[in-house]
């Protein structure tokens, strides 16, 4: 369990997003914001039946890597400060999700050449944006402001993309929640296996921060992702809950995606892929699938498996196959899309993209792929047994 | 994946670590009630006592024996329930035998019960919330076990107290339910109710129709609310002959006769102690059935009666009231129960008297003796016999045939029949034929499965062990047999079945080949033996199997799918085999070395052996092994899995490993007391150092290299890539370091194993078979004991008990060649070179390293304090090159005997 840790973590902690400068809180954001919040109920629904009506009709794609984009920039510890954290006691280089605040247009530029490759959904750069990975940083306090600031970061490059693509589809914004860098089901200490680094309270506190940052940014989904370990996952889905229920708002659909960390099918924390959906069901999510660990290749016979069990739309964004030697991603965007259409053809699939190592370009051949074949319809539940 | 439409059904979906879905066809749902501190005063008190690692065997024990939901209860006065439910079920997150299957929360207090659902990632179930402090409190608990994705249990309470009759339980439930859909949202499916057991036969009158209430009442709410589902806590309903547990599993078995066909879903029991409806005692059946239902029950009549039953049922026990009656039947009758008990005292009279009855004697065996093993057949397929039993009760049906045998000869002579099949059919049973292969000597397991399709009516033709390949196709050709079981214990077994395999596609054969034994695995079948013969090979993992592997191959409408699925499966697997094998993070072999165990030189005190060279200790008297035997490999050996002595009074099979244990015992206690046999044992010590891999051994003049192999995986910050040579002084350290080896065996089995068979007392041969393998693990534990405390003497002041000893809590190691420390069993040639081993204790090795006689142990002595025993895992092909080259042997020669290491 350890060693297996051990080995996907780096691939989280490469996260997934980045970007621009200091000052969040222009008064061009302010505006946005109180437009969004106010127009919020309204806005949730028509957009919830567009994404429904939308995933009837053709398979939608989501965007890839975040982090291996940041990379190409090849930033410096001062660009991630930038002016604003030019002091702050810890090293900041590698704090990607940062960079939506220090280097905002890089994110949003991202964004938007995932926008020209053909995404629908782009997700935000907000993969460890929670008080609790921002510990390592000493950011705890910043876990708001980095999930708002985020979202503009992705409503800027839609603007841009709308700006030059007036009659292109809906795109939509999903908020990126990720996996946390401390585990509810598993001990860090060998020797005390009753022993947990953090609480369940304490994470569904740090996801209800996000979540109230994302939806203040005005997100139109809440995306779940790269889950290794069920019940943290569950915390995140008992905070979005709760979220809305006690603020009196429709929920935003959720999209679920969890991580099969080898050949076996199971999760980091022991589920196979059934029990797995079995014990988020009660989400009741837009869609539910898989990311990451795996390439595409491998992810096969899970993503058929979730495509039999599954009542809701199903998703899938491998990374760009595994990863080699020098710990590189080298599957070309023409074979992950290979890989993607022949699900897309089968049927497995309605939401198609990639995670670590994938790039504008494999968004661009997956999207090409899968353009004209019809989606995966959803299973009919009976009514009775 | 085709395109029709999937269609997924509102079924009851629960998950641990594993799902279990509940569908129509589930039938009765076990929930283990023994993790509940008011029902289980063992589990109070250890939870008390914070025994927690302790309170973990309570719960898989309830695994063990069936539970299908474990349910969790921490109430108690004396408890903090919150941290109490946190701890233990954080604990059981790290055990998955547990974890697998789903947790039902219990508490009367909401706190403990979200604490709970805080700790648990699968879904679970919540027992229980209710309407009895409102609805305002019922709605917003639903909505909390909602968005933890809990099923809920809903009891059948409200504002104005807990429901009793029919109409107020179908009332509370319907009300809850329109709740729980309605306002709250809740599935349907996820709701479960418990419409209250209560006591029956209390001796209050109004106590009278509870059992009846709740039956009738599930009726109805099924019929009105058909995707939820009841349950309830059976125990509940006998609490008025608490301590009479004879009585007690009779009402429960009754009481859920009639409430599962009216509906109910699942319940809390003690999963072991159900007895089953048909066996229960029929006087006794039909009392409870009285009280159950209410009938016959003006003033109290069917509970006094009941009452009065009891006292004698308890004042006699259980089994002599049962045993008084049996005699008293038919002779068809009287044989069914002596087949089904094991009881051979009276097999001979009762056989006599139906052969008087019947016409020919082969109407005997065709028909009570086959009706009866039937019975047998049926209950084990069940789960409701076990492994002993069905040995018992093969060696009744033996002794019965015996008496039968001449007499069926002489009507054979009468009427010149040509046949000699004394089963007599027109076309004779199914032939099964089974062979432990060449090079191995272990056949236990094959003689267990031997005497389990001999019960089901199947032909078996044993050719014994250490068969070779032409032998065995040649009879099984000769024989024109149904199927082949290959068995082998040994890890060079695998490759001699993969060669039997594709001897078989060469030889144009189309039956089945059915493959089993410890070292076997369905991964290994599915990727190396399938894909060498196209007509079926199946991996059968324990006797229990075998039947129903069997009984597929041998349907002619069965087979096909049969083989069918398997192919899919074994496909599947073998691909999963292969994209696992590309996923392994591995180091190079010199990164590996780079990275040994690193050992206290510095500070390591040598201790010198009281002798260098070898020795040999022959042992008669066995007394002294006794105390150091481990038992639990010998239930193991019965398919009875549990930790000793926990597993003699185990819910489930407490009662047939108790009887066992005593059968064990006795032969045991004959065996010593009758010098039946010696143990012969060699120990040796020789000045040794390490170079890399290689340890280098004086043994006098000659100086010999033993050679050791070093993990590859990668491992976490800090733990090292282990080999045994890591535990030896390298020669550069300038200090004389030691190593030592043994070699044990048991002598004198052959002769009593013949008198058994002749006896066709295949239960007793069995048993003394796994006793020597036993007695050949104690001798080795004993030897390793003394060599510690004496002939070494590194741990002179050592006090360990026998469990401390099965746990390896002693200091130094004692790892075998073959084994996954060193997995290469050609090192047992240097071994028994240097202890004389042949010489000094009669043990021989076969071509493919198993010794002979079968029950012996052999292995190498470490010493120093940081040794400890690893598994070597898969290596890569740089270490084989360089292990090639240490051995000097041929590259074939090494990827042979290393191939299930090799990546």
């Amino acid at each position: 369990m350890q060693a297996d840790l051990f080995i996907v973590q780096p691939a989280f902690r490469k996260g997934k997003k980045e970007l621009i400068n200091d000052t969040i809180y222009t008064p061009h954001f302010s505006i946005v914001l109180l437009v969004a919040l106010f127009s919020f109920g309204y806005m949730h629904k028509n957009l919830f039946m567009s994404i429904q009506e939308t995933l009837k009709k053709r398979i939608l794609v989501i965007d890839g890597a975040m982090g291996t984009m940041i990379q190409r920039h090849k930033l410096t510890e001062a660009d991630y400060r930038g002016t604003r954290f030019a002091n702050w006691p810890s090293d900041l280089k590698g704090n990607n999700d940062l960079l939506c605040i220090t280097q905002p247009s890089i994110v949003s530029g991202i964004h938007l050449q995932y926008l020209e490759a053909g995404a629908d959904i782009i997700e935000t750069n907000t993969f460890s944006s929670t008080s609790i990975a921002m510990a390592d940083y000493d950011m705890q306090s910043l876990a708001y402001e980095l999930n708002v600031a985020a979202v503009k970061c992705g409503q800027e490059a839609v603007r841009q993309y709308k700006s030059k693509h007036p009659n292109a589809s809906e795109k939509y914004i999903a908020g990126a929640i990720g996996p946390l860098n401390k585990t509810l089901s598993l001990s860090p200490d060998v020797n005390n296996p009753g022993f947990r680094a953090v609480s369940f309270d304490e994470v569904v506190i740090a996801y209800t921060e996000q979540i109230r940052g994302l939806v203040d940014g005005g997100v139109d989904i809440i995306l779940i992702e790269t889950i290794f370990d069920t019940l943290n996952a569950k915390a995140a889905i008992f905070a979005v809950k709760e979220y809305f229920r006690k603020e009196g708002k429709p929920e935003l659909p959720m999209m679920i995606s969890g991580t099969i960390t080898d050949a076996s099918g199971r999760t980091l924390s022991g589920q196979t892929l059934s029990a797995f959906y079995t014990s988020i069901a009660h989400a009741k999510p837009l869609s539910v699938g898989l990311n990451c660990a795996l390439g595409a290749q491998e992810m096969r016979s899970h993503i058929e498996e979730l495509a039999q069990i599954a009542t809701c739309y199903t998703s899938a964004y491998p990374n760009a196959g595994l990863p080699n030697a020098m710990g590189e991603y080298d599957e070309q965007p023409h074979e992950t899309a290979h890989f993607i259409e022949d699900w897309a053809k089968n049927k497995f699939v309605n939401i198609v993209g990639g995670c670590c190592g994938t790039t504008p370009d494999h968004i661009k051949h997956i999207a090409d792929n899968v353009k004209n074949i019809t989606p995966r319809v959803l299973p009919i539940q009976d009514p009775t047994i | 994946m085709s395109e029709e439409i999937i269609h997924i059904k509102p079924y009851l979906r629960l998950a641990g670590l594993e799902p279990l879905i509940i569908r129509p066809e589930t039938n009765f749902v076990n929930v283990g009630e023994r993790t509940n501190v008011t029902g289980s005063k063992k589990f109070a008190r250890l939870i008390k006592e914070n025994k927690y690692e302790e309170a973990l065997s309570v719960a898989r024990s309830q695994v063990e024996s069936g539970a299908q939901i474990i349910d969790v209860n921490m109430d108690d006065a004396l408890l903090e329930g919150v941290p109490a439910m946190t701890t233990f079920l954080n604990l059981i997150q790290s055990e998955p035998d547990i974890a697998k299957i789903p947790i039902m929360i219990d508490s009367s207090k909401f706190e403990i019960i979200e604490a709970g659902l805080k700790c648990v990632q699968g879904k679970c179930i919540v027992n229980s919330i209710s309407m009895k402090e409102g609805e305002a409190k019922f709605i917003e608990q639903a909505h909390i076990c909602k968005a933890f994705g809990a099923a809920v249990i809903v009891m059948a309470f409200d504002e104005k107290g807990q429901a009793d009759t029919k109409d107020r339980k179908i009332e509370i439930c319907s009300r809850a339910y329109k709740i729980l859909v309605e306002q709250v949202g809740f599935d349907p499916q996820d709701i479960i109710f418990d419409p209250n057991i209560f006591a029956v036969a209390t001796g209050i009158e109004e106590h009278n129709n509870y059992a009846v209430d709740f039956i009738e009442a599930t009726r109805v709410i099924k019929e009105r609310m058909p995707l939820a589902k009841v349950s309830g806590g059976v125990s509940n309903v006998s609490f008025s002959f608490r301590g009479n547990d004879a009585v007690r599993e009779s009402i429960h078995a009754v009481f859920l006769f009639h409430a599962v066909k009216a509906g109910m879903d699942m319940g809390i029991v003690n999963a072991g102690q159900l007895e089953v409806y048909d066996e229960i005692e029929p006087t006794l059946r039909n009392l409870c059935e009285d009280v159950i239902l209410n009938r016959n029950n003006d003033n109290n009549e069917a509970t006094e009666a009941l009452i009065q039953y009891a006292d004698t049922v308890q004042a006699k026990g259980k089994v002599e009231v049962k045993s008084a009656a049996w005699r008293e039947g038919t002779v068809e009758e009287r044989l069914a129960h002596s087949l089904i008990n094991g009881i051979t005292d009276f097999i001979d009279a009762d056989t006599e008297e139906a052969r008087l009855q019947y016409s020919e004697p082969l109407e005997v065996i065709e028909g009570p003796l086959m009706a009866g093993m039937n019975q047998v057949g049926d209950l084990f397929g069940a789960g409701k016999m076990f492994l002993p039993q069905v040995v018992k009760s093969a060696r009744v049906m033996k002794k019965s045939v015996a008496v039968l045998t001449p007499f069926i000869e002489a009507e054979k002579e009468r009427k010149k029949l040509a046949s000699i099949n004394p089963n007599g059919a027109s076309k004779g049973p199914a032939k099964i034929l089974l062979a432990t292969v060449k090079g191995d000597v272990h056949d236990i397991g094959k003689n267990i499965v031997g005497v389990v399709l001999g019960c089901n009516g199947y032909e078996i033709i044993d050719l014994g062990v250490m068969v070779a390949a032409d032998k065995i196709l040649t009879e099984a050709q000769k024989h024109d047999v149904d199927i082949i079981g290959l068995s082998g214990l040994i890890t060079p077994s695998l490759d001699e079945m993969v060669y039997i395999a594709k001897e078989m596609k060469r030889r144009g054969m189309t039956i089945p080949l059915m493959i089993g034994g410890a070292t076997t695995s369905r991964m290994h079948t599915a990727v190396k033996i399938a894909p060498e013969y196209g007509d079926g090979v199946i991996h059968v993992l324990d006797a229990s199997r075998s039947v129903t592997v069997a009984g597929s191959l041998l349907n002619k409408d069965q087979k096909a799918p049969f083989l069918l699925e398997l192919e899919k499966a074994y496909a599947g697997l073998k691909s999963d085999f292969e994209n696992k094998k590309t996923t392994k993070q591995s180091l190079s072999y010199l990164d590996a070395l780079e990275n040994k165990a690193i050992i206290d030189w510095e500070n390591f005190k040598v201790v010198a052996p009281s002798f260098t060279g070898n020795k040999a200790i022959e042992i008669s008297d066995l007394s002294v092994l006794v105390d150091y035997i481990d038992w639990k490999p010998f239930f193991i050996a019965w398919e009875l899995h549990g930790n000793f002595p926990a597993i003699l009074t185990d819910a489930v099979v407490g009662e047939v490993a108790t009887k066992l244990f005593e059968d064990a015992q006795k032969l045991l206690k004959q065996i010593v007391e009758e010098k039946w046999l010696t143990a012969k044992g060699a120990i040796g010590f020789w000045p040794a150092s390490s170079h890399n891999d290689d340890v280098l051994v004086e043994n006098g003049e000659e100086k010999l290299a033993l050679h050791f192999l070093r993990q590859q995986a990668k491992k976490t910050v800090g733990q090292p890539n282990y080999s045994l040579a890591d535990f030896i002084c390298p020669a550069a350290e300038n200090k004389k370091d030691f190593i030592g080896a043994f070699a044990v065996t048991i002598h004198g089995i052959e002769k009593h194993i013949k008198n058994f068979e002749e006896n066709l007392d295949d239960y007793n041969k069995i048993i003394l078979q796994a006793l020597a393998d036993r007695l050949a693990e104690a001798f080795a534990e004993y030897l390793h004991a003394k060599t510690r405390k004496e002939y070494w003497g590194y741990a002179a002041d050592e006090t360990l008990n026998n469990e401390s000893l099965i746990n390896e809590q002693y200091v130094g190691i004692r790892p075998a060649p073959g084994y996954p420390a060193c997995p290469d069993h050609t090192e047992k040639y240097t071994l028994f070179n240097l202890l004389d081993a042949e010489k000094n204790t009669g043990i021989s090795l076969t071509e493919s390293l198993a010794m002979y006689p079968a029950s012996s142990v052999c292995g190498w002595y470490f010493a120093n304090p940081q040794s400890q025993y690893f598994g070597l895992g898969k290596i890569n092909q740089d270490q084989v090159l360089d292990y090639t080259k240490r051995k000097d042997k041929p590259i074939e020669y090494i990827t042979r005997w290393l191939q299930p290491v090799i990546d």
